[in-house]
């Protein structure tokens, strides 16, 4: 045992805030006067994950772009319910585009403030993009690629809560294996979503060399932050994967949405790292690894793996998938 | 109608939508009961003080603390620390080194020279006889004091300390540190009569203008039991030995010396026989190990010092050189019983530490009060049979020590003022405790315990120096911050920061928060990652 001088802090920066630790260590969520950039009022569900990674993520982008910042949003959950004609929840100026173009509507966003800025503009102003998994890694993928191809300068912020959960829970390529939706139904004896199908769009993102590539989750305020912090040092195209988690579409109880997130990463079936002009520079470690049955188990998209009977095979598979991810992306200290 | 095509509403915000009326849950914030003070003896609001301590504002530490135990120094070093045995941290790694920070406050507190937070109310002019200036009798003098009345301590030895001074040996509290809390406690405006005998409680009462009566008057008597001896046998008491060992005339033991006993007592008086030069120290107990009253954490210091045991042994006889121990075994129900198997140990001395109990000849004249086996009967509120004259610490008996005996103090305090104004003491009720599954740990740092250095075995066996060290502010910083903070807010922000709808409101530095109940929907996420489990979730009635 050695002894840990004054640096210790209680909690540390797992907490939201931290009153022992020194202001600029700080979050910006746990500041009294917060953008609040999605306001309350929101008709998002009870517990839902993607509205508070969305006020996460643009909270940080807009304390990183002093307040001078442009969202474009893809169809989906998060533009449905927080813009129901006439009502909005957002702060800042926001375009809702179509499903699939989002990133271009960004593109030209970022192209138009260009041509101000070369008309004499002086104010600094950013460009996001964002939207879910459905309409980003599916129906928004080809604009994408082409805003990453041509490394435009927009971040770009998925939402990744594995379906397309406002129309009614049908699979996305985002769906994990094994996942029952509407679409991949697990009745009789059916496994759910296929193994194998699917993609991870992060390693799509890296393939194209842009400056940054990252994943996070909403249940580490402090590591979301310092990658959007991070993000936005750069110019170019910059890709942020957020996992949050759907109580409705997974099947949890509304309470335990950040505890999901938590044995997502936990267990590594969802890697968090971060990777610059297409290598990982940096990986989240596993602070307490649990089985990948941990994080299944709670959740009713995967009840068909445990009743009637243990499906023994399609979990050893989806353990495997996360024991590759923790050596693929080192989030053990063994590993390293 | 200036609205450009196709508009004819006007862009309006979500505020609009009161997400409120979705909800069937409401949280609520709520403070509970630590176990750590829900164990602490003399009613310590620990986490309390801790929360303080953690931001390094130790002078705040310290007066929040002392609004219930006017000796964290003493208590830092002489206290068994049942806080720490409660402690939710003890589940996850260590328990808190409560006790250890208790100290470092004591002493910061010493050293700068704090002194208390004037009384809370106006003087009453009412005066408080209080017989006895042990930890029972000084901490109800200062709560008397807190609360506006006029106490006054009439001790019958030289000096103020009771038991603290003539039972606790100087290796475990300096008798600088004892000095410096009383000292501290008649700035404050106590009255400290020494060498003044009460011989009768009614008459002292009554000459000197005395509202009501404390009495803490110990328990100094050591009890005997009778064991065949021969002329020479050298037979002494634990009481005595300690009582002249303070008084700076240590007797003669010889080289070898055996105590009879097996408490707390025993294990100080073997452990200062070493110290006067003593070559064995041997304690004779008639059960095990296990079944010894004694402190865990003394019996392993007094192991490591050299001190040896003869468990399940009493004494026989003895003589001069030796005493005749008979073996013994537990029954079934754990009652020792004699075997007729005996051994002879060679002893120069033997010394008696059986127990103690009260002088209590100055009850004679007083009607009403119950005294059952040498134990002032006493109700909830430390009150005797007899109307206004209330008692504490080893003379109403249970747990006999130091933070019990504070506890005893300031109950009876509270019970004196309310019932010099006409009134019975009520206690608040207390909060539900805060048990460790409502706790999410997850938010927690890992953090071993600091252990406090011990003096090394050698210089420990030659000298009354003190044995347990003191944390540096370095350690003591760290230890504060591995508190829990078990159910009550310490301000971290989760609720503030995992709210997906921003309806939790931030009030800022030591305020707090609140729920803006118009957007929250209910979903429970605030209660299920606050750290320290102060919020509940209620149903609404719908």
């Amino acid at each position: 045992m050695h002894e840990q001088p004054i640096k210790f802090y209680q909690t540390g920066t797992f907490t939201v805030g931290n009153r022992l630790l020194p202001p600029e260590q700080r979050t910006v969520q746990s500041r009294i006067k917060r953008y609040n950039s999605l306001n309350s009022g929101h008709r998002a569900c009870q517990g839902c994950g993607e509205a508070l990674g969305a006020r996460y993520c643009v909270d940080a982008a807009m304390e990183a772009a002093n307040g001078r910042l442009i969202a474009a949003n893809a169809t989906g959950c998060l533009e449905v319910f927080s813009t129901p004609y006439p009502e909005t929840s957002w702060q800042l100026p926001w375009i809702h585009s179509l499903f699939g173009n989002t990133a271009a509507v960004a593109t030209g966003i970022a192209a138009a403030l260009k041509v101000k800025r070369a008309k004499g503009e002086r104010r600094h102003i950013r460009v996001i993009a964002q939207g879910g998994d459905g309409g980003t890694t599916d129906i928004g993928f080809a604009c994408l690629s082409g805003m990453f191809e041509r490394n435009d300068d927009v971040l770009y912020i998925c939402y990744d809560n594995g379906g397309y959960m406002n129309t009614g829970v049908q699979r996305s390529s985002a769906t994990p294996p094994a996942a029952r939706t509407a679409t991949t139904p697990s009745l009789e004896g059916a496994l759910g979503n296929a193994f194998g199908q699917g993609k991870f769009l992060p390693e799509i993102a890296l393939a194209h060399g842009i400056p940054f590539v990252a994943t996070a989750t909403v249940a580490d305020l402090h590591d979301l932050e310092a990658k959007v912090r991070r993000a936005m040092e750069f110019h170019g195209a910059r890709y942020l994967h957020v996992l949050v988690p759907c109580p409705l579409g997974w099947g949890f109880p509304s309470h335990e949405t950040i505890k999901m997130a938590r044995l997502a990463k936990e267990s590594g079936i969802f890697p968090v790292f971060a990777a610059e002009s297409g290598e990982v520079v940096a990986s989240a470690p596993i602070r307490r690894k649990v089985p990948v049955e941990d994080y299944l188990r709670p959740q009713k998209r995967f009840a068909h793996l445990f009743s009637p009977t243990l499906n023994l095979a399609a979990l050893a598979r989806l353990q495997e998938l996360a024991d590759r991810n923790i050596r693929k992306y080192r989030l053990l200290p063994e590993t390293l | 109608m200036d609205k450009p095509f196709a508009i004819t509403l006007d862009p309006g915000s979500s505020l609009a939508n009161r997400t409120g009326s979705w909800r069937t849950f409401r949280p609520v914030y709520v403070d509970r009961l630590p176990p750590c003070n829900a164990a602490c003896p003399a009613g310590e609001n620990i986490q309390g003080w801790l929360f303080h301590a953690e931001a390094g504002d130790y002078e705040k530490a310290w007066l929040t603390l002392v609004e219930n135990n006017p000796l964290p120094a003493i208590m830092g070093r002489v206290c068994y620390h049942p806080c720490e045995g409660a402690c939710n941290r003890g589940q996850l790694d260590e328990s808190v080194g409560i006790n250890a920070v208790e100290r470092f406050l004591g002493d910061e507190a010493n050293r700068r020279g704090w002194q208390f937070a004037p009384p809370l109310v106006s003087s009453s002019g009412k005066r408080v006889l209080i017989v006895g200036a042990g930890p029972a009798g000084l901490s109800c003098a200062y709560h008397l004091r807190r609360l506006g009345h006029q106490p006054v301590i009439m001790e019958a030895a030289r000096h103020a300390g009771g038991m603290m001074r003539y039972g606790i040996p100087q290796y475990r509290l300096p008798r600088a540190v004892l000095d410096a809390e009383i000292a501290r406690l008649i700035d404050f405006g106590i009255d400290i009569i020494t060498s003044a005998k009460v011989e009768d409680v009614e008459s002292t009462m009554r000459e000197g203008g005395f509202s009501a009566c404390f009495l803490g008057v110990g328990a100094h008597l050591a009890k005997r039991a009778y064991i065949p001896a021969g002329d020479a046998a050298r037979i002494l008491d634990a009481l005595t030995l300690l009582h002249d060992v303070e008084a700076g005339e240590p007797p003669l033991l010889g080289r070898r010396v055996i105590v009879y006993g097996g408490g707390n007592t025993a294990l100080d008086v073997a452990r200062t026989a070493k110290r006067l030069g003593a070559e064995e120290s041997i304690i004779v107990y008639r059960r095990t190990r296990e079944k010894m009253p004694a402190h865990a954490s003394e019996v392993e210091e007094a192991l490591q010092e050299g001190v040896a045991f003869k468990w399940l042994a009493t004494i026989k006889a003895a003589d001069e050189g030796e005493v005749m121990i008979e073996k013994m075994r537990l029954d079934e129900k754990g009652f020792p019983q004699p075997t007729g198997e005996l051994e002879r140990l060679p002893a120069d001395a033997v010394v008696l530490a059986l127990g103690q109990e009260s002088d209590l000849s100055l009850l004679d004249n007083v009607k009403d009060i119950e005294i059952i086996n040498g134990v002032i009967q006493v109700d909830d509120n430390k009150m005797t049979g007899r109307a206004g004259i209330f008692a504490g610490g080893d003379v109403i008996g249970g747990e006999k020590t130091v933070t019990a005996a504070i506890g005893h103090g300031k109950r009876a305090a509270r019970a004196i003022d309310a019932w010099l104004s006409g009134r019975t003491y009520a206690p608040p009720k207390k909060p539900e405790i805060a048990t460790f599954e409502r706790l999410n740990t997850w938010y927690y740092s890992d953090a071993p315990k600091t252990v406090r250095p011990t003096l090394d075995l050698v210089r420990r066996q030659s000298t009354f120096d003190e044995v347990v060290g003191g944390l540096t502010e370095d350690n003591a910083l760290y230890e504060a911050r591995r508190c829990l903070s078990c159910g009550n807010c310490f301000e971290c922000d989760n609720c503030y920061g995992v709210c997906p709808d921003n309806a939790v409101i931030k009030l800022g530095p030591g305020q707090r928060f609140r729920f803006n109940y118009d957007y929250c929907k209910g979903c429970g996420l605030c209660a299920a990652e606050c750290p320290c489990g102060a919020i509940v979730m209620v149903a609404e009635e719908i």
